[in-house]
């Protein structure tokens, strides 16, 4: 018969699970609007891990920004409930748990590259010798380093975008929420910040919820890719990915990869995303 | 400078219309004074005439110019014949009037765009202020004014506030709001508060407006403060000259006046201009 002692010991021994990072089950959110309500999300639950990178894939209005939003504390689910990093997602803004990136770059034209980095750290209030220690820092990771003083209309889109990426990072947030960060981007400069994301999300293993449109690139980028729906925005499929974490480009081409790639095309099918 | 051709064609081109004006308009009193002494003129005669008479109906340029140079370079500044020095009248209401109408604006339109209740409530009375007739309201305001003690300067300055209010506000709400959903939503992703928003996105943002505003709002800050000179017989000013030239015919000196006024308000919106252009250039928005 164990002692009451016996059996704390015990449980303080093994390791406890880690509490999922990300939990939300039966959100609903219905939007009131002129033409009457459109319920945007159905009886969402989901669990997301510490270091996990989720896509979120699915046709246009299926809800997938809208539950992004919904994590991201800027939009409030009339149903249900979601928690991030244990707390509810307007205090997780507030403590200002993660970084969100846009699908444009949103960065300000008064403002260097450098400057717009400083915005976050500025209105987090850090000193100005951490400021520019941590820039430096985040431009070297996205690759832009030498690009500080520049001006945004100076650079490419694509490096704008990295830029953005840069400015997710700088305050060292252990989420990082990216809505179609590289939709308005072409396909080879898109192939090449995917790696350039993959490298990053390896060194600095954050949890990474992405929004997309394209099935290769949620299915090259994730380790869970959560399949949509819409009318009304539902979740059809959650496929746990079975490639390997260190993944080059040619993955792209294997039979793996374009099973899962199938199964995901199968989910969208399911959740009516080719039907008119 | 090369548009410096274009400027100087459209100029000679006003210069030639202003001649043909001139010998045009004078003519009739022309005319009459040689049939008083009953002589006979020719076309040339006529129209030296009309380009040097001493009360024309419209002087020519070349008096216009004379009188102008008269009235600066050959009189010293302190003189009240100098036109530097009535210009300077002028100016000096026109500058606190845009300092002053310029700061009311910039306030009222932080005040609309953070609190509702100024946002539904100040723009109908700001909109019904601008549409009764200035000449109507300045000489209300310089009497009211003049009346507990303050002469001078400032009642001509608070009407030139008056009237530059007005733009600064319209300008400045619209690019403090200029800023869209995007943006803000950034802003909340980091839990920035209002102060914040204002000072790191919505104030920058609305630099290209409020340069426009100030523009507009400093020429009708100049209009404000020779209309202020207008009505109660004010003997100094830009405005003030303009009125005893129409009191005593002197329609050369009304003339030199007015170019007087147009060179003081090209020179101000320059300077406006060039404000603006280090201004964006220093933050990065002008290409």
């Amino acid at each position: 018969m164990l002692t009451q002692k016996e059996i704390s010991d015990f449980a303080q021994e093994v390791p406890q699970a880690a509490a999922p990072v990300i939990s939300a089950s039966g959100l609903d959110l219905t939007f009131q609007t002129g033409d009457g309500p459109v319920q945007a999300l159905k009886d969402v639950s989901l669990e997301i891990d510490k270091g996990d990178f989720v896509s979120f894939i699915g046709p246009s209005g299926c809800g997938k920004t809208t539950f992004l939003r919904v994590i991201a504390g800027l939009e409030h689910p009339t149903g249900g409930a979601i928690s991030v990093n244990g707390m509810s997602p307007d205090e997780a803004r507030r403590s200002r748990a993660y970084g969100y990136v846009f699908q444009a770059a949103g960065l300000y034209p008064w403002r260097t590259i450098a400057g717009n980095i400083k915005l976050p750290l500025e209105i987090m209030g850090f000193s100005k010798a951490e400021q520019a220690e941590r820039v430096e820092k985040v431009l070297q990771l996205v690759d832009l380093a030498g690009f500080g003083k520049k001006f945004p209309w100076q650079l490419s889109g694509g490096m704008q975008q990295r830029a953005s990426i840069a400015r997710a990072l700088a305050f060292d947030a252990d989420i990082l929420l990216m809505d179609e960060p590289f939709g308005a981007l072409d396909e080879i400069v898109r192939d090449h910040l995917n790696e350039q994301l993959l490298a990053l999300w390896a060194r600095t293993e954050k949890t990474i919820g992405f929004v997309t449109h394209s099935i290769p690139e949620a299915v090259y980028l994730s380790t869970k890719i959560v399949v949509m729906s819409p009318r009304p925005g539902r979740i059809t499929d959650v496929i746990e990915s079975p490639l390997p974490k260190e993944r080059p480009l040619d993955i792209r081409d294997t039979p793996e990869f374009l099973e899962v790639a199938h199964r995901v095309r199968e989910g969208l099918r399911a959740g009516h995303a080719y039907d008119d | 400078m090369k548009s410096i051709f274009p400027v100087l064609t459209v100029v000679a081109a006003i210069l030639a219309l202003w001649y043909a004006a001139a010998v045009w308009m004078n003519a009739t009193w022309t005319y009459d004074q040689a049939a008083r002494a009953e002589v006979e003129l020719s076309l040339g005669e006529v129209v030296k005439d009309t380009l040097n008479q001493e009360r024309p109906k419209l002087p020519a340029p070349h008096q216009v110019a004379a009188e102008l140079w008269k009235t600066t370079a050959e009189k010293k500044i302190t003189s009240k014949r100098s036109l530097i020095y009535h210009g300077w009248i002028t100016l000096s209401a026109t500058l606190l009037g845009f300092a002053i109408g310029t700061g009311a604006g910039i306030l009222l339109a932080v005040g609309i765009v953070h609190n509702r209740a100024m946002d539904m409530s100040v723009m109908p009375w700001a909109i019904a202020s601008q549409t009764i007739p200035i000449l109507a309201i300045a000489p209300m305001i310089i009497v009211v004014l003049n009346s507990i003690g303050v002469q001078g300067l400032l009642p001509k300055a608070i009407i030139s506030a008056y009237l530059s209010f007005f733009p600064v506000v319209v300008g400045m709400v619209k690019g403090l709001r200029s800023p869209d959903a995007m943006q803000l939503d950034l802003l909340k992703t980091y839990n920035a508060s209002g102060s914040q928003t204002f000072w790191k996105l919505r104030l920058p943002a609305s630099m290209p407006y409020l340069f426009a505003s100030l523009k507009v709002g400093v020429a009708a800050s100049l209009v404000g403060a020779i209309v202020g000179e207008l009505p109660t017989g004010a003997v100094r000013g830009l405005g003030a000259r303009l009125l005893a030239g129409s009191y005593y015919g002197q329609t050369v000196q009304i003339w030199s006046a007015l170019i007087g006024a147009a060179v003081l308000a090209a020179l101000l919106v320059g300077t406006i201009g060039l404000v603006q252009r280090v201004t964006l250039k220093r933050m990065g928005m002008v290409r």
